[in-house]
């Protein structure tokens, strides 16, 4: 008889790669360009996508699948590096939004304030009220963080403050387009890159500690709980900021930030494109809004689009897109004979 | 003593809403975001039932349910299988099925008062001095016989054992040679038949709308977290307590207070007990 044979996949890494994830041995342009292509054509081609779009209407949409990435971003940060899954992403949006719109129109502050006052004040205030939810795990913060957004609207709606169901309107808009156009993206790529050193730094480490074993974090003298109020600071801060932007776009704050799409899609978007690499939640935005917007003439069979997309991702290819097309551009592969 | 009478006609309502959610969460750990979902499916299957295929509603009630049932086995079977155990993944799993479910009936029309299911029988009895109509009355019947029903399947079936065992501990359960994914199957097909025998009791008084879906899965929410999660008898003491706390709201504050009395509840549990009020005592598992 006989004998089948059998393959399987070899994988190697590429040369330049040191002991570790992220830490690389360079010495030539080649290398160099290796490493930095990716990252160029990052952040060039984020910078150059205004430029690129046809019209006022599609650099609309690119802001708004900027607001998006940072939510995403966001979500990805609490929930593959700390642990917390949060489905509350329009909470941040809307208590931002709200924060902006309340000292722009009641207060009379000008924009070149309301936006980094509602951003800080934002991450505070959002951060002291899911303080007491940080310790819970798991479905228990899921469950918490679902009904924070709930609360709000339906509080503002039954207790008819901040224009009840109609929300604020006359916000003041941004002076200049191409601020608007290319300030939120700036501060994509910062966040980005800034969130990627500190899941680097030493911070980073204390971050995954707890949430791979909160047990031992705690062990060590180290308070889980204010590790997780840094991240939750961060997130909000970035929510935040894309609500006071959001609000400016649209010159009017209403209960729509606090609805399910700011929370929905993020979560959609960091699992296509690839949970816990940080750039992959970027990318997944970067398909998933662009994709929702053509599809905008069939109403909420939209979101019935993306929520079959995130169930087929999910059960099939939960690993996403970025960390397959990671894998494949730092390793070779080739088939051996067992 | 209206405040009495409603108040347990109430707490009935949301105890059978949040029955299959803390069935479904107390046999296979699996929180079911689609509850709310399958709840409409059920009003709706019911009203094609009766408005389409010209069905008699008893048969149409019970088609409904048997399609409930294989909805929620499907469900399980082609997606939550492979996800379970990773809580990350089947938070969001079943959380976007019912996301779907509900926006595709958005899109078919199921909003504001079109679709409404007709009351089993007209008029109303006095009871204790107070007016209440036939509907309620049935709502209380069937809510006490589903329970009764229930706790006769959980203890004197094969089943019904079986799945009290996987609830009390998986892994001893399998060593006893209780497949559990077959148990979970039922637990959701069972879960998903409460939720539609909710629908089809709970419907005739308000309209088949999709915002009647995310109400339910908030207050059956409620209800398994202020009794804590998977705790049976903790779930109906809670909608006991929820129910009586939303209709003082309603006579003493405003109605549209009620679903905020729940959502505080939710918060307020999760913070300063999250095991539930009579939940047992597993605090690793849900706090650090």
């Amino acid at each position: 008889m006989e004998r089948e044979e059998h393959y399987r996949h070899e994988r190697l890494d590429r040369g330049i790669k040191v002991r570790t994830e992220g830490i690389y041995a360079v010495s030539s342009w080649v290398e160099m360009s290796y490493l930095l292509v990716p990252r160029l054509f990052l952040i060039l081609g984020l910078l150059a996508l205004p430029l690129l779009m046809p019209t006022a209407y599609w650099q609309r949409v690119i802001s708004i699948v900027c607001i998006y990435a940072l939510l995403a971003v966001g979500f990805d940060l609490l929930a593959h590096f700390v642990g917390l899954v949060s489905l509350g992403g329009g909470f941040f949006v809307g208590v931002g939004g709200y924060l902006a719109a309340i000292m722009n129109v009641y207060l009379g502050v000008p924009l070149a304030l309301t936006v980094p006052i509602a951003t800080l004040a934002g991450g505070i205030i959002c951060t002291l009220l899911l303080l007491p939810c940080l310790p819970l795990r798991g479905v228990y913060f899921a469950i918490a963080t679902l009904m924070y957004p709930l609360i709000f609207t339906r509080l503002i709606e039954a207790l008819d403050i901040f224009g009840g169901t109609d929300g604020i309107v006359g916000v003041s808009s941004w002076p200049n387009p191409w601020i608007e156009r290319y300030l939120i993206i700036v501060i994509v790529i910062l966040a980005l890159f800034a969130i990627r050193r500190l899941v680097n730094e030493d911070f980073g480490l204390l971050m995954r500690g707890v949430k791979d074993n909160d047990q031992a974090v705690k062990a060590s003298g180290i308070s889980i709980t204010s590790v997780k109020a840094v991240a939750v600071f961060i997130t909000s801060l970035m929510g935040c900021f894309g609500g006071a932007y959001l609000v400016h776009i649209y010159m009017w704050s209403g209960l729509s930030q606090f609805a399910l799409d700011f929370s929905i899609i993020p979560i959609a978007a960091t699992v296509i494109g690839g949970g816990g690499t940080l750039v992959g939640p970027v990318l997944g935005t970067f398909i998933l809004v662009p994709l929702s917007e053509i599809l905008r003439e069939f109403g909420t069979l939209r979101i019935v689009f993306y929520c079959v997309i995130l169930v087929i991702f999910i059960v099939f290819k939960s690993e996403g897109i970025m960390v397959y097309a990671e894998r494949k551009y730092h390793q070779f592969q080739q088939w051996v004979k067992v | 003593m209206e405040i009495l009478v409603y108040g347990v006609v109430n707490s009935l309502t949301l105890a059978l809403m949040a029955l299959g959610f803390t069935l479904v969460y107390g046999i296979s750990r699996l929180p079911n975001f689609a509850h709310g979902a399958l709840y409409i499916i059920a009003g709706f299957a019911v009203w094609v039932g009766l408005n389409t295929l010209g069905l008699n509603y008893v048969i149409s009630a019970l088609l409904a349910l048997v399609i409930m049932g294989l909805i929620g086995a499907a469900m399980y079977q082609s997606v939550l299988i492979r996800v379970r155990g990773m809580a990350t993944s089947e938070i969001i799993a079943s959380y976007a099925i019912g996301l779907a479910i509900l926006e595709f009936l958005r899109w078919l029309g199921f909003k504001g008062m079109t679709y409404t299911l007709p009351t089993f029988k007209e008029g109303f009895v006095l009871i204790l001095g107070v007016p209440v109509d036939m509907q309620r009355i049935f709502i209380i019947i069937i809510g006490a016989l589903v329970f009764i029903l229930l706790w006769a399947f959980t203890h004197y079936t094969k089943i019904g054992l079986a799945l009290r065992g996987m609830a009390q501990d998986e892994r001893a359960a399998m060593m006893l040679g209780i497949d559990s994914d077959r148990m979970a199957i039922v637990a959701m097909a069972l879960g998903s038949i409460l939720a539609g025998l909710a629908a089809f009791v709970l419907l005739p008084l308000g309209n088949i709308a999709v915002e009647a879906g995310y109400n339910v899965l908030i207050l059956a929410i409620a209800v398994c977290i202020v009794g804590g999660l998977g705790s049976w008898v903790g779930a109906l003491l809670a909608s006991f307590l929820i129910g009586f706390l939303q209709i003082l709201t309603w006579v003493y504050i405003a109605s549209h207070f009620q679903i905020v009395v729940a959502l505080l509840a939710i918060v307020v549990t999760l913070i300063f007990k999250p095991s539930g009020i009579f939940g047992r005592q597993k605090e690793f598992e849900e706090r650090v």
